[in-house]
């Protein structure tokens, strides 16, 4: 037998959704293993694609199928590794969950919450927006699905740099070791490292959260306040980020990982970061709209903010960097206004999430 | 208003045929089964040595005995233990082949040892005989007591199904029991509940379930025998050591890979608080599982298999003869492994037996709700005994223990399972749960007194003085009608159930409740004078009060 080939199941991973993630990841996958199925939604996109082998700017791996019928996804594969934007997700997963069964594998990538109110509800004062209409993808899954065996993907993972084969490293979360294992199993090659955890919630609060830091990243870089700054900034949303988490139903020590902190600092500091970039751009003078129109991919960070200010009254957490931003979006405040804002804040103590030994 | 009588007929009507009947009869294999197997699982799956395993049950053993001595104990307990110390003490370790074969021997024999104490000893005849002595002679009792005097102890009257409502999705667990074997997880909170569930089960036309008592419960020589004719086996809180806990697990997991139905009070004690218990205990629910996995583990490819059901069930009483003590254990904070403080209220078979002729003979009404049955996953099955999602897509058990197309077995996989299954459990707890107008009164005037002394914690709402312990009555009964609302409205999502009496004017809801709260304690938890509501009790309301917690109707008072 031919001694470290890695192929040696005939095992089909399905990939949905050729963003510019989930093109990555259908590439890494195709590294490892023989067959890769890819979905992607538009049909025109899907015939251009298979043509030409390039989705989302990157070259598409040989062992990689691409597909427009979902149905063809679950059929064929165990573990699907569903990547779509969060607006999205919802619909995709119902139309997907006919053919899903309990013995199917979902390792997801989203980097952001669903949101449902029912159409008879309105969200006021007396019914204010909580946990109850605010999702982590995982709970869309288990909600919609009779899938068990749900993970997610979080990390520092720019798709650029991963196409571009630099060294990396992600996390895979899940409530079952068996599906981290499966996850490091096909994922993990000789550049890209993957670390495991059970805290499948915290995880995913991690990717949803740091976005929103990140458009202020990108408001700080846009107004060339220097890195002093733009290190202050990142490590006050880092303990905002905490306590928003810890609100819904994370832990702090996540935030404290590669997917917290890790993550964090890449979308802080790239251009390559689509939320970063929204925040660069409003700084330099754009509307919204326009940005968001220029933009070939959704931006998450611009939804989350949205949704974690409502939370964030309803729970009644301090969190004067999201409330900021939303002012910002919501044309409330300048930024120039914001920036002078939050510099004369009267934050607490520094840190004060982790309890500090008690002398004896 | 009378209610209709319904007479349930037996679904088995062949004794023979019933899976606990041939338990009994193959005792002996079962017993070399489970030890066999008990074995196999300790030696494949141990971390440290053999040796040590050993020392350290004798170690604990001998804690046991000396700590805490039990009528029930077998007389020749010490002087078993010290043999095997002994043998042990023998077995040269630097000859190893022969010490690890002497090991195992020893193993085998410990193992053997816990299931003989564990099986039940279920008899046909004493089945019979303690089925008759409970409906008959509890009928006879209640009808002396609420007809006219002793003379009609033999009128025809009453039965004990007008004092114990049995409602729900009872024809369901009939079918299921039917079609697979049923595990019927009960809330807890009284000593009561075995009993009663007992008497539900046959009530209900279901074969006799097999059932986890507790051993202190063999101590007092009536409930043995109930408990034994029932189709009980034994199970020693003390005894916390690995092996007895595998040896426990095995036994249940493979009397319902037999088709026993079975039944598990998975908040392990009695609830201490009052509260529907939203911690359940892993150990026992997961053998239903690991039986469902062991069953498509061992057939054939097409060959069907038979499914292991799980079905809820919500006791509800006006009144649970413990309460005082189950909540001043809780409030103590010792609470939960206080299994060997026997000074309660079932401590003697005196105290039991007024106790039984109390309850039985003056009002107070129980009900038995019977929850939908799920599967090992807590999906819904419907009378065919097949799953589906929330969304009505059916579902394949079998399909959650698959990997790469075939069955596997995952310890930690199956861990999580009885995570999710437990959450559907409580879930379904609150579901079924029956409110009566006892728990709404008892947690509207527990609220108000938390309200009016919005800066002291709950310890301190507890010690408030006399004079600080009276309400007014049309404020209560404000709040009340305000709470039912609410009540009502969680109802109607289906997220509740409420007791007829429920539904009457709001004055004679609370009268009924009042009338009800805490009945047979020394000291009524809260009564009615005049205008105005007096608490007498603190304690036991907030034990009653608490049964509503979980709801959210904090927020509406």
């Amino acid at each position: 037998m031919a001694m470290g080939s890695k192929s040696t199941s005939e095992e089909v991973i399905g990939v949905i959704g050729a963003g510019s993630f989930g093109t990555a990841i259908a590439n890494i996958l195709a590294e490892n293993n023989a067959k890769v199925v890819l979905y992607i939604r538009d049909p025109e996109k899907t015939k251009k694609i298979a043509r030409e082998r390039v989705s989302s700017g990157q070259k598409l791996h040989e062992n990689i199928e691409v597909t427009n019928n979902l149905e063809e996804v679950p059929q064929q594969c165990e573990v699907i590794f569903p990547m779509v934007p969060s607006a999205n997700f919802r619909d995709m997963i119902i139309k997907l969950a006919p053919h899903l069964r309990p013995y199917h594998v979902l390792i997801h990538g989203t980097k952001g919450f669903d949101l449902y109110v029912p159409k008879k509800q309105k969200i006021n004062s007396n019914n204010p927006l909580t946990r109850e209409h605010v999702k982590t993808i995982s709970e869309v899954i288990k909600e919609e699905t009779s899938v068990l065996r749900v993970g997610c993907l979080a990390g520092p993972n720019l798709a650029r740099e991963l196409d571009q084969r630099k060294p990396a490293a992600t996390v895979v979360a899940s409530h079952f070791d068996e599906v981290v294992k499966i996850g490091q199993r096909l994922l993990k090659n000789d550049r890209f490292m993957i670390y495991g955890s059970r805290d499948l919630i915290g995880i995913e609060l991690c990717g949803v959260l740091k976005n929103i830091i990140a458009v202020g990243a990108g408001t700080i870089a846009g107004m060339d306040l220097g890195e002093n700054a733009k290190s202050l900034f990142i490590s006050r949303g880092l303990v905002e980020m905490v306590y928003i988490g810890k609100a819904l139903g994370g832990n702090a020590q996540a935030f404290l990982g590669l997917a917290g902190v890790g993550d964090l600092i890449a979308t802080c500091t790239s251009n390559l970061s689509r939320n970063f970039t929204v925040g660069f751009r409003l700084a330099k003078g754009e509307s919204l709209e326009n940005i968001i129109e220029s933009m070939d991919e959704v931006a998450e960070g611009v939804k989350t903010i949205n949704i974690v200010k409502q939370l964030a009254d309803s729970y009644k957490v301090r969190c004067p960097i999201t409330e900021t931003l939303h002012r910002i979006i919501h044309n409330k405040m300048t930024i120039q206004g914001a920036h002078g804002y939050l510099m004369s804040f009267p934050f607490r103590a520094e840190i004060d999430f982790i309890d500090t030994p008690t002398e004896d | 208003m009378r209610r209709k009588k319904v007479r349930y007929s037996e679904i088995i009507p062949n004794k023979s045929e019933w899976p606990i009947v041939k338990l009994s009869k193959y005792r002996k294999e079962f017993i070399d089964e489970v030890t066999r197997e008990t074995y196999d699982h300790l030696v494949n799956s141990k971390n440290g040595s053999l040796r040590e395993e050993i020392e350290m049950t004798i170690h604990r053993e001998k804690l046991r005995m000396k700590a805490n001595p039990w009528r029930v104990d077998p007389p020749d307990e010490k002087v078993y233990w010290k043999n095997i110390q002994a043998r042990l003490l023998d077995i040269n370790p630097d000859e190893k082949d022969k010490a690890e074969a002497l090991e195992k021997e020893l193993l085998i024999e410990i193992i053997n040892r816990y299931t003989q104490e564990i099986a039940g000893n279920f008899k046909k005849s004493a089945y019979r005989f303690a089925q008759s002595f409970i409906t008959f002679g509890f009928a006879r009792l209640l009808n002396a007591a609420r007809v006219k005097g002793l003379l009609s102890l033999f009128s025809r009257q009453l039965d004990l199904d007008d004092k114990v409502h049995v409602i729900g999705e009872t024809e369901h667990i009939r079918t299921l029991a039917k079609k697979g074997t049923v595990v019927m997880v009960p809330t807890h909170f009284s000593n009561l509940d075995s009993i009663l569930i007992g008497w539900a089960i046959q009530y209900l036309g279901l074969p006799p379930f097999i059932y986890g008592a507790g051993l202190n419960l063999f101590n007092i020589k009536i409930l043995a025998y109930f408990m034994n004719s029932l189709g009980a086996y034994k199970v020693d809180r003390r005894k916390k050591n690995p092996i007895y806990l595998e040896t426990l697990k095995t036994y249940s997991r493979n009397a319902i890979k037999k088709g026993c139905h079975s039944l598990f009070f998975p908040g392990g004690t009695r609830s201490r608080s009052g509260e529907i218990e939203t911690n359940l205990r892993m150990g026992l629910l997961g053998t239903a599982i690991e039986a469902q996995r062991e069953l498509y583990l061992n057939a054939n490819e097409n060959e069907e298999v038979r499914k292991v059901f799980i079905v809820p069930v919500v006791i509800n009483y006006h009144f649970t003869l413990e309460a005082p003590s189950l909540i001043r254990d809780y409030l103590k904070r010792t609470g939960r492994e206080r299994y060997y403080v026997e000074a309660d209220e079932f401590s003697t078979s005196y105290k039991l037996g007024t106790f039984m002729f109390k309850f039985f003979t003056k009002g107070s009404d129980i009900s038995v709700n019977i929850g939908r049955g799920t599967d090992i996953l807590g999906n819904y099955v419907d009378s065919d005994g097949n799953s589906f999602d929330k969304n009505g897509n059916p579902i394949n058990v079998k399909d959650y223990f698959l990997r790469d197309k075939k069955i596997t077995f995952d310890a930690q996989r199956e861990k999580e399972y009885v995570r999710v299954l437990s959450k559907r459990i409580v879930e379904e707890y609150h579901k079924y749960n029956r409110v009566f107008a006892s728990h709404l009164v008892a947690f509207t005037a527990f609220k108000m007194l938390e309200r009016q002394n919005p800066k002291l914690d709950l310890y301190h709402v507890l010690r408030l003085p006399d004079e600080d312990l009276i309400l007014d009555y049309e404020e209560f009964k404000e709040n009340y009608k305000k709470l039912r609302g609410r009540l009502e409205k969680i109802h109607k999502k289906g997220e509740v159930d409420m007791a007829d009496h429920m539904k009457e004017r709001a004055t004679d809801s609370i009268e009924h409740g009042l009338q009800n709260v805490g009945l047979y304690h020394d000291q009524r938890p809260l009564i009615k004078k005049g205008d105005k509501i007096i608490v007498q009790d603190t304690n036991t309301l907030y034990y009653y009060h608490n049964r509503m917690n979980g709801y959210g109707l904090e927020k509406y008072i």
